[in-house]
């Protein structure tokens, strides 16, 4: 008991150097007390050792399993990125413009310690960037899920608006999101709303196709539960085809939403103003080369993060 | 003259009763893609209130036709049907429906699956629809009659084979049908359960009273609770090939029957008709 009581003053002191550090909140800094703290009461490690060694003792194979497991899961995206590295490194040196991973990495330090500043419209932090990023893209694909996904239950469950739509659908699928900018410009003559109408159109199509193959999908038996229970089309719709394409829809917000923050980068280097995008095109126009690459690392962890949060809400809708 | 109403009425009732449902001339083609399929010819079937039906036949001889046409879930190419002396325009809450698979939502526990069906049967019903109350306890007899109350909240994935099915049957139970259609409903399940499962359903049919069609593989089972054993010709243009009535005293208790003559009579034609006269030849 004293021993704990100890080991947690001790580390009071050493948190308090690190909480002027950090400066994050008080919050955060007591859940990593603790967690340092159970580690570092020497009772409770002993007891951990223990099992351990029970562990190793009673089951070494299994031990041996998992840890082998786990080197096959962390080694290999470790090496990736090793080599990534390495083969950047390579060609930073037979180009001497292209600035090498470590200069690379000072001048994100530098750019991140001071990520929202305000100088203008032109010269913004690149927290700002981001944000005004995401914030079209939101509104973008936040309209396309709107009008996409019931449509696409409309599409699904009606035979003829199907092959209605159909054409249409095919016809204007394949093309290029940014052939939509001159019509979103002409449009709304103004350049936010067009870059936000070519998210639009671009992230609805995934929404409007998975949610009415979701819904096309549908067992017929499920189907006949509800005509011999004589359900409304209300109950139809919440009970058994929401449920049932909610997987299929996820499917659809996931792809749109990549598409949406794989084409907003491209728009705003056209349209200009606040945005990673036009960032990365002053910073060309800068020939600042470090933060070019820093921008495709930040655009590709953006999107990475999006897709991590959607699979995970995903997981929480499914029924399974 | 009222006297000559009231008595004509009684004859139309009592006419009514041993044609309660009633398939006249029904045939049914399927088009597909390599053509029309004419699956059913010239059904004749005439069922009693409260009377039990098995159709027995080879697989794909059309037997689910059959179920699904008295369900209201396909219209005949030819004929007609009537079901308490009108005429089946579609699916109905009067004809209740035991799926082959259960077809229970996953995504519902279940009393929701029951309830949905309860609550669609008499909580909307144009008259006077039932309060919540009512509904949940009619939600919850149905769930205790087949012995399920204690899997109420566990979702259909989370319950035995036999657990569903049973679900599936208190599902049609708690409309209140008149007619109970069943399509193979224990035809996937083992036979320990399979036989608690017939005599849970023998019970609850002799409490009910209801009408009942079943779709079955399986001689005993068809023996064992039925009125009639219908049995079917092999498709295509499948037909009804005889009509065995089962005389066997009610109830009905499965040990006793294996030693009855009659039985093992009733048994042997069933079995005569399905191997030697109307044997599946093996494709
Ligand atoms: N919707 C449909 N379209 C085309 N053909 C169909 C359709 N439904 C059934 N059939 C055909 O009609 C025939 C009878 O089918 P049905 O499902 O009634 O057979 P079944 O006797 O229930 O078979 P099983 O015992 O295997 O369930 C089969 O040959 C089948 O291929
Ligand atoms: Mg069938």
């Amino acid at each position: 008991m004293s021993a704990t009581s100890i080991s947690k003053e001790s580390l009071k002191a050493i948190m308090q150097s690190k909480e002027t550090v950090v400066s994050k909140g008080a919050a955060m800094a007591d859940t990593e007390k603790v967690e340092i703290a159970t580690v570092a009461n020497p009772a409770a490690a002993k007891k951990m050792t223990k099992k351990t060694s029970a562990l190793l003792s009673n089951k070494p194979s299994k031990r041996k399993a998992q840890i082998y497991s786990v080197l096959n899961v962390v080694l290999p995206p470790v090496f990736g990125i090793l080599l990534l590295l390495a083969v950047w490194t390579l060609i930073s040196h037979q180009t001497p413009s292209l600035p090498g991973p470590l200069k690379t990495w000072h001048s994100a330090v530098e750019l991140f310690s001071d990520p929202f500043y305000n100088h203008g419209p032109n010269d913004q932090g690149v927290g700002w960037n981001i944000l005004a990023s995401l914030q079209r893209v939101a509104l973008g694909f936040g309209l396309a899920a709107l009008v996409g996904i019931p449509l696409g239950f409309i599409i699904g469950r009606f035979e003829f608006m199907s092959r209605m739509t159909s054409p249409i659908i095919s016809l204007l699928r394949p093309v290029s999101p940014l052939a939509w900018l001159p019509i979103g410009l002409l449009v709304f003559k103004a350049a936010n709303p067009a870059a936000i109408w070519v998210i639009f159109i671009s992230a609805i199509w995934p929404m409007i196709i998975n949610t009415s193959v979701g819904v096309s999908k549908v067992p017929q038996d499920y189907m006949n539960v509800a005509k011999v229970l004589n359900l409304s089309e209300w109950k139809i719709v919440t009970k058994i085809l929401f449920p049932f394409v909610l997987p299929y829809m996820m499917t659809g917000v996931r792809l749109s939403i990549g598409v949406a923050w794989l084409v907003i980068v491209a728009a705003e280097m056209l349209t200009g103003g606040v945005g990673i995008g036009f960032w990365v095109w002053d910073e060309w126009n800068n020939l600042n080369v470090e933060h070019i690459i820093i921008a495709i690392f930040v655009v590709g962890i953006v999107g990475l993060l999006l897709e991590y949060a959607l699979t995970q809400i995903a997981k929480k809708f499914s029924y399974e | 003259m009222e006297k000559i109403l009231s008595q004509e009425k009684i004859n139309l009732d009592k006419a009514n009763a041993d044609r309660y449902v009633q398939l006249e001339n029904v045939d049914m083609t399927f088009s597909t893609k390599k053509g029309d399929f004419n699956a059913l010819k010239n059904i004749n079937l005439s069922i009693k209130e409260g009377e039990f039906i098995s159709i027995i036949g080879h697989s794909g001889c059309g037997k689910s036709t059959v179920l699904n046409l008295i369900a209201g879930l396909t219209q005949p190419t030819e004929g007609l049907l009537f079901c308490a002396g009108r005429e089946i325009a579609g699916p109905g809450p009067e004809r209740a429906v035991v799926f082959q698979n259960h077809s229970l939502l996953p995504w519902l526990t279940c009393y929701e699956n029951v309830y949905l069906a309860v609550e669609r049967v008499f909580g909307a019903s144009a008259e006077k629809p039932e309060s919540k109350a009512k509904l949940k306890a009619r939600a919850d007899a149905a769930l205790e009659l087949v012995g399920l109350t204690h899997a109420n909240d566990k979702r259909p994935n989370e319950i035995s084979g036999g657990m569903k099915q049973r679900v599936g049957i208190a599902r049609a139970l708690a409309m209140e049908p008149k007619v109970l259609l069943l399509d193979e409903p224990f035809g996937a399940l083992d036979a320990l359960t399979r036989a608690n499962l017939q005599d849970e359903l023998m019970k609850i049919m002799a409490k009910s009273g209801c009408t009942a069609v079943m779709v079955t593989h399986d001689v005993d089972e068809a023996i064992l609770l039925s009125d009639r054993v219908v049995m079917m010709t092999n498709g295509p243009s499948a037909g009804i090939g005889e009509i065995l009535e089962v005389k066997l005293a009610r109830p009905r208790a499965r040990l006793d029957l294996a030693e009855d003559k009659d039985y093992n009579h009733l048994r042997s034609e069933v079995l005569r008709f399905l191997y030697e006269r109307h044997a599946k030849k093996a494709a």
